[in-house]
């Protein structure tokens, strides 16, 4: 039985945070194939396209027949722990300081041996099932689980390393005004945050839902304009030593495009809120977790920004607004770089239109704000750097992932 | 034009038989005393080795036309930087990247060199530097595989891949810690009589139980220690090394194996498990003609698998068989006789050829542990290359004491 995680202490400020140190880094290209899949949670293998042998390790070449067209495909993911070990000892930096660390050697039923992080309720010999998720390197590994998953199972100290579950972390939301931030807070608050941090601008304002908002456990309250540099920044003076996970939730949404519709002043709210109010929030709070990625059970863990899926793919009757989610994806990328060396992920939850009044005109399916806020708690529980929420949003990728030009096409149509 | 390709064969080609060796002579073993922690240079460890081989052979370096080298340190030199590093002219140049298996494996190329006359001396040296923290970039380093997918897991290096396939052999034949243990303990007994060895005190096999766990089932003492060192000999004719005056021993088979039963889900057997049977069969002999066995040993479960590969008891009865025999070097079944890598040390590359240079100085009348009475006819097995769950590369030579 997976012990249950203790509350972490009070930090002691004379004692040294534990240096965020990586697990082993290099990979292969071949490897980052398997990082890909592992991205959006998804425990694919290479598959000869020849002789239908499935490969592991990642290669160039099938075992089977020489053949070189190997692809990624999901495969069977049940396998039987033929032996274990518990690592002891190592030189290691990241392993050293996290020992004893147990390991299995899995059989799959699809084919190959495989050697993985062993989730402590895994018994040897026995059944057990393969995922695959991001290390604190931002590389796939795999972990051998149990077959069948209880929420108790989370608090294993392995199966902690892969996710940025906030269980006992701190969180911030940074658009409590909005429905899906009240919806992200409450979702938070639920799956065990020590505290939730909602931002909130112009606080003297009220707003709606704000009295459901304050009823919550564990809320606080703070004032957070992500327009407003030195707002951000005076937050992250007060919580930033304390600021384990983010959560984005800002959108600034209007409709119009370049030729139709063009308003300069939505277009440049859009992006001062979009782009450069995720800019503030990284900027003010980024240096802060990347230094705490490995301080314990409330290590800082990860950055969450909910954006459009419009990212993707251009809508042109909200041309602006997609046009700041496309500039935010590729904020992101260039967060998620800047923060690997802290082991501090950087998730993105792409959501398909929110049934709000900006989108009154937008066809169904929508979505809700609490769908949002249970895949942003999904994202974190099960490490997932890449989500997508709502028909509209996953249809969208898997159109992406086909063709990008299509996509465009048939969005602009 | 269009090229088609031809049909593909139900059978495979015909048959190749071995050609057994002729005159091939084994001499000069050479074992420079390895030490733990060394700023010198793996190019220091192998001139100290040829420098030892020479001089003891009665020759001038200018007279090795042949060069077999084996170094995971050397970079970012190979075996042909070293010859003008070393001002050698060889007409014959090999660089053997095996590991454990490399000494087996350059003494079989040299033989057929040294047979065909495109080599007329060949010097075969394995050694290795080790730095503090060399080891560790050694290990981040060492296959695509590796890299990707087991060092990710636990970083345990061979130690945590060894643990796998000692915790499924225990499970699979009921092998227990004191069996691997006694292996462990009559290693060290004999490296007390080996001069060389980097471990001088005495073990225990309480002490063996006790010890402190590295990657569970692996204790301390199922490890070796890495270290700096080398070691080397000569490979010629017969009628060279009796010109030279060199005690020397015949080459009467070897065999060489990689990436064998790659099926299996994890090892249970090396490569030794394909060829055993031309193994005696070149050599004209059985296990019970074994005088002396020189097995690899960076852990004692693959002793245990070289004893049933390689035909001395059957699959998964080596627990019985340690059980029933002293491994000592004044035992019933001398193994290891300078201690293994165990007891003597591990030098890198240089592990993969202690265990021949050794039984070269059994069967010759050059020993430096306690000798093995009669020992004429001596088994060396090499094992090497954890690429990923197991060990690649497996090879073995029997040794006969020849004329002096």
């Amino acid at each position: 039985m997976t012990r249950p995680l203790a509350p972490p202490p009070r930090k002691d400020p004379q004692r040294a945070t534990r240096p965020p140190e990586l697990p082993p880094v290099q990979r292969s290209r071949a490897a980052l194939g398997l990082t890909a899949r592992a991205a959006r949670g998804v425990f694919a293998l290479q598959v000869c396209g020849a002789c239908g042998t499935v490969a592991y390790p990642p290669r160039d070449a099938c075992a089977g027949c020489l053949s070189t067209e190997l692809v990624f495909r999901p495969v069977a993911d049940g396998g039987e722990v033929i032996a274990q070990t518990v690592i002891r000892a190592t030189p290691d930096l990241y392993f050293r300081d996290r020992t004893p660390w147990r390991v299995g050697m899995v059989r799959m039923d699809c084919g190959p041996s495989i050697v993985a992080h062993l989730h402590g309720d895994v018994e040897v010999p026995g059944r057990c099932r393969m995922v695959a998720r991001l290390d604190k390197g931002g590389n796939a590994v795999l972990m051998a689980r149990p077959e069948t998953w209880s929420e108790a199972m989370a608090d294993d100290p392995e199966w902690r390393e892969l996710t940025a579950h906030p269980k006992f972390r701190r969180v911030l939301v940074t658009a409590g005004r909005e429905p899906v931030g009240q919806a992200v807070a409450a979702a938070l608050s639920k799956a065990g945050a020590a505290i939730v941090f909602v931002g909130i601008a112009e606080p003297w304002k009220p707003f709606a839902g704000e009295a459901q908002l304050r009823a919550i456990p564990n809320v606080q309250i703070m004032p957070l304009d992500l327009t407003d540099t030195a707002s951000v920044h005076e937050l992250a003076g007060e919580i930033g030593g304390k600021t384990d996970i983010i959560v984005n939730t800002a959108d600034h949404v209007r409709p119009g495009g370049i030729v139709d519709a063009n308003t300069l002043v939505a277009a440049r709210d859009s992006f001062e809120v979009n782009v450069f109010g995720l800019q503030r929030l990284a900027a003010a709070f980024g240096p802060g977790m990347r230094s705490r990625g490995a301080d314990g059970v409330n290590s800082a863990a990860a950055i969450v920004d909910v954006l459009p899926v419009e990212a993707l793919g251009n809508t042109p009757g909200f041309g602006f607004h997609g046009a700041s989610a496309a500039a935010r994806h590729s904020l992101l990328q260039c967060l998620r770089a800047e923060m690997r060396p802290g082991g501090v992920r950087v998730m993105s939850v792409f959501t398909g239109p929110v049934d709000d009044a900006w989108r009154q005109t937008v066809p169904p399916p929508k979505v809700a704000p609490a769908q949002i806020a249970r895949a942003v708690v999904t994202a974190l529980a099960e490490g997932i750097e890449e989500s997508f929420v709502g028909d509209v949003a996953i249809d969208v990728a898997a159109r992406f992932a086909q063709d990008p030009k299509v996509l465009e096409r048939e969005l602009g149509s | 034009m269009v090229s088609e390709a031809p049909p593909v064969r139900s059978r495979s080609p015909a048959g190749n038989p071995r050609r057994p060796y002729r005159d091939v002579a084994v001499a000069v073993p050479v074992s420079i005393p390895y030490v733990r922690y060394s700023n010198e240079t793996a190019h220091w460890w192998i001139a100290r080795a040829l420098k030892e081989l020479v001089t003891r052979a009665g020759i001038r370096p200018v007279d090795l036309d042949g060069l077999s080298v084996a170094s995971f340190t050397l970079a970012p030199d190979t075996a042909v930087g070293l010859t003008q590093h070393l001002g050698l002219s060889p007409r014959w140049l090999d660089n053997i990247p095996m590991g454990g298996a490399s000494a087996v494996v350059a003494l079989r190329r040299a033989a057929r060199a040294v047979e065909a006359g495109d080599a007329s001396i060949v010097a075969c040296v394995g050694g290795d530097a080790n730095g503090i923290d060399s080891f560790r970039k050694l290990l981040s380093s060492f296959s695509r595989f590796a890299q990707d997918a087991s060092y990710p897991y636990g970083y345990g290096g061979p130690n945590g891949s060894f643990a796998f396939l000692t915790d499924h052999y225990m499970r699979q034949y009921g092998a227990t810690r004191e069996d691997f243990g006694r292996i462990c303990v009559a290693q060290r007994d004999n490296a007390l009589t080996y001069p060389q060895a980097i471990m001088r005190s005495p073990l225990t096999l309480e002490a063996y139980m006790n010890a402190r766990p590295i990657a569970d089932p692996i204790h301390l003492f199922d490890c070796v220690m890495p270290c700096a060192g080398a070691e080397a000999f000569l490979v010629t004719t017969a009628d060279i090394a009796a010109d030279l005056g060199l005690p020397h021993a015949r080459l009467l088979s070897t065999i060489e194996r990689h990436n064998a039963f790659p099926d299996d889900p994890i090892q249970m057997r090396g490569g030794w498990a394909m060829d055993v049977g031309e193994l005696y069969a070149m050599a004209g002999t059985t296990p019970d003609g074994i005088d002396v066995l020189e097995t690899y040993d960076d852990y004692p479960v693959i002793v245990m698998m070289q004893f049933e590969d390689l035909g001395f008891c059957a699959k998964g009865e080596a627990k019985d068989f340690v059980r029933a025999h002293d491994l000592t070097n004044a035992g019933s079944f001398p193994q290891n006789t300078s201690g293994g890598q165990l007891s003597a040390g591990q030098a890198g590359a240089a592990g993969g050829y202690l265990g021949l240079v050794e039984a070269l100085r059994q069967v010759t009348g050059q020993s430096l542990s306690r000798p093995v009475e009669g020992a004429r006819t001596a088994l060396v097995s090499g094992f090497g290359m954890i690429n990923y769950d197991r060990g690649l590369c497996s090879g073995a030579a029997i040794l006969q004491a020849g004329a002096a």
